[in-house]
């Protein structure tokens, strides 16, 4: 199969799991009766509805090329980091960071995946931004809470562009025998962490009583966990044949995107929080916003990245 | 029909800073309505005009600075194609006559308008005390719908000093027409007004 084939494959695999979903909505939408029943079936209809139309995006990004998925994920990135900012309490003397940010850091960090750059992609952000972000802050004199704010662009940028970036940054890998092939691998990232998302929230909303953390994520639960986990852990084996992993490394490795995308959520579940607030936006609808859709992707990307590219890159 | 400049800003605009609107206190409807807000940034008229529905924007102006928006091509084009701005005059020694007399003329033509009562940009989340042209516009046109707008992160997004946005989502809420009272002083009714904004954040 060429990779072309491999991805109207998947499409189709992913628009029928779709349909189904669509379809079981439709059939809970008429049956429900009490109040609370009609909000979580409404909600589950938004977020099918507005899966539908991520992958819609997503599937023109991946068949125009490299440069317009690319140009997806810093959109991401851009969505992301306004959502991030737009809770994080910050003063006057954060305006030249926070300018860079958007307009020097997004850019430079996917043109550089664009350019194959891996040495400094990898560094730019946690070196260069690390040291000259707080120094331009410096230069606005303001040391009212200096570090905290300081450390909360920090993290911003880390997490929505630094992090979010290695998922696009799987094409930067040369794995013998997978040329030309590498977009496949975004899709399988994408495709385990947000399946383990789907089925944790079902398995959830099904058997879910134990709370994980309750006061971080109240719907994150053990029964959830555990069955969607175990479920999207499944699924990213039985999809090995579009890797370059056999079907044990696949398992192997889709258990750990399952456990990364889990632990983001919860980490970023609690910043949320910290920071005093439910969803992170409301760009998605159904799902709050861009972070709360990424937040495991986020968590999730950098370690597939890395050990994809330790073990099977030339 | 929206033309394509039009769609340009109010795309650049969502893009940036979010810009969208929250009917509170009333319904984007065909009502004349004179639009108060406070004022933070460079980008108020515009987002407070990109809020809008398009059929509105086309019936609303902004009211500018003419020693602003007169300056330079772009800004000039903006406030002429883009905005279809009023000027007024700001410095007491350029005005010759009413300086009210523009925004008059174009409520009398059953237009909108955007007016920022403060006059002039402020750093704080919350307004300064309002200048008296409100009370003026709302004595003459007691027919014209007062309506109290909060601008939400504006402050934040492209302080004043800055040239720059930072993209933030920023709300622009609007509030519950403002009731005349009758006899009430000029003083009691633009605290009233402030309020009616500040009751919004």
């Amino acid at each position: 199969m060429t990779p072309h084939q491999k991805f109207y494959y998947l499409m189709a695999g992913v628009a029928g799991l779709l349909t189904l979903a669509s379809l079981i909505g439709l059939i809970l939408g008429k049956r429900a009766r009490s109040e609370s029943s009609r909000a979580v079936v409404d909600n589950l209809n938004s977020r099918i509805r507005a899966w539908w139309m991520m992958i819609a995006v997503f599937a023109v990004a991946f068949l125009l090329g490299k440069d317009a998925t690319l140009l997806l994920f810093a959109f991401t990135s851009f969505f992301a980091l306004r959502e991030f900012i737009t809770l994080t309490p910050t003063r006057r003397g954060d305006h030249l960071p926070l300018s860079l940010s958007f307009f020097v850091l997004i850019p430079v960090q996917y043109l550089l995946i664009g350019d194959n750059w891996y040495g400094v992609f990898a560094i730019f952000i946690p070196v260069y931004a690390f040291l000259l972000l707080p120094a331009f802050a410096a230069l606005a004199g303001d040391t009212e809470q200096f570090l905290e704010r300081t450390a909360k662009i920090q993290w911003a940028v880390m997490v929505t562009v630094y992090c979010v970036s290695h998922a696009p940054a799987l094409l930067l890998l040369d794995i013998p025998g997978y040329q030309g092939q590498n977009a496949l691998l975004i899709f399988y990232l994408l495709l385990v962490v947000q399946l383990s998302d789907v089925l944790q929230y079902v398995c959830g909303k099904l058997f879910g009583k134990t709370r994980i953390a309750p006061v971080v994520s109240p719907s994150k639960t053990v029964e959830g966990f555990v069955g969607g986990g175990l479920g999207a852990t499944l699924v990213g084996g039985a999809m090995w044949w579009i890797t370059p992993f056999s079907p044990w490394q696949a398992l192997g490795l889709s258990f750990i995107i399952v456990l990364m995308g889990f632990l983001g959520g919860l980490a970023l579940s609690a910043v949320k929080r910290s920071l005093g607030a439910k969803d992170w936006g409301s760009m998605i609808e159904g799902h709050g916003g861009m972070l709360d859709r990424i937040d495991s992707v986020a968590f999730a990307a950098p370690i597939f990245f890395h050990l994809t590219r330790y073990f099977f890159s030339a | 029909m929206m033309r394509p400049s039009s769609g340009l800003l109010v795309g650049l605009m969502r893009l940036l800073v979010g810009a969208y609107p929250r009917w509170l206190g009333c319904d984007p409807g065909p009502a004349q309505r004179i639009y108060f807000a406070n004022h933070t940034s460079h980008i108020d008229t515009l987002a407070i005009w990109s809020a809008l529905p398009p059929q509105l924007r086309a019936t609303t102006r902004p009211v500018a600075a003419k020693d602003y928006w007169d300056k330079g091509l772009l800004r000039r084009y903006i406030a002429n194609q883009g905005l279809h701005v009023v000027l007024i005059e700001r410095a007491k020694e350029g005005r010759q006559g009413d300086p009210l007399q523009p925004l008059a003329d174009a409520l009398e033509q059953g237009e909108s308008l955007i007016i920022f009562p403060e006059g002039t940009r402020g750093t704080a989340a919350l307004p300064a005390a309002f200048k008296s042209g409100l009370y003026h516009l709302a004595q003459r046109f007691p027919a014209v719908e007062l309506v109290p707008v909060y601008l939400e992160n504006l402050h934040r997004s492209m302080p004043k000093g800055t040239i720059m946005p930072v993209p933030l989502i920023c709300t622009v809420r609007f509030g519950t027409p403002v009731a005349r009272i009758s006899d009430e002083s000029k003083e009691a009714f633009l605290a009233r007004a402030r309020d009616a904004v500040v009751a919004l954040a």
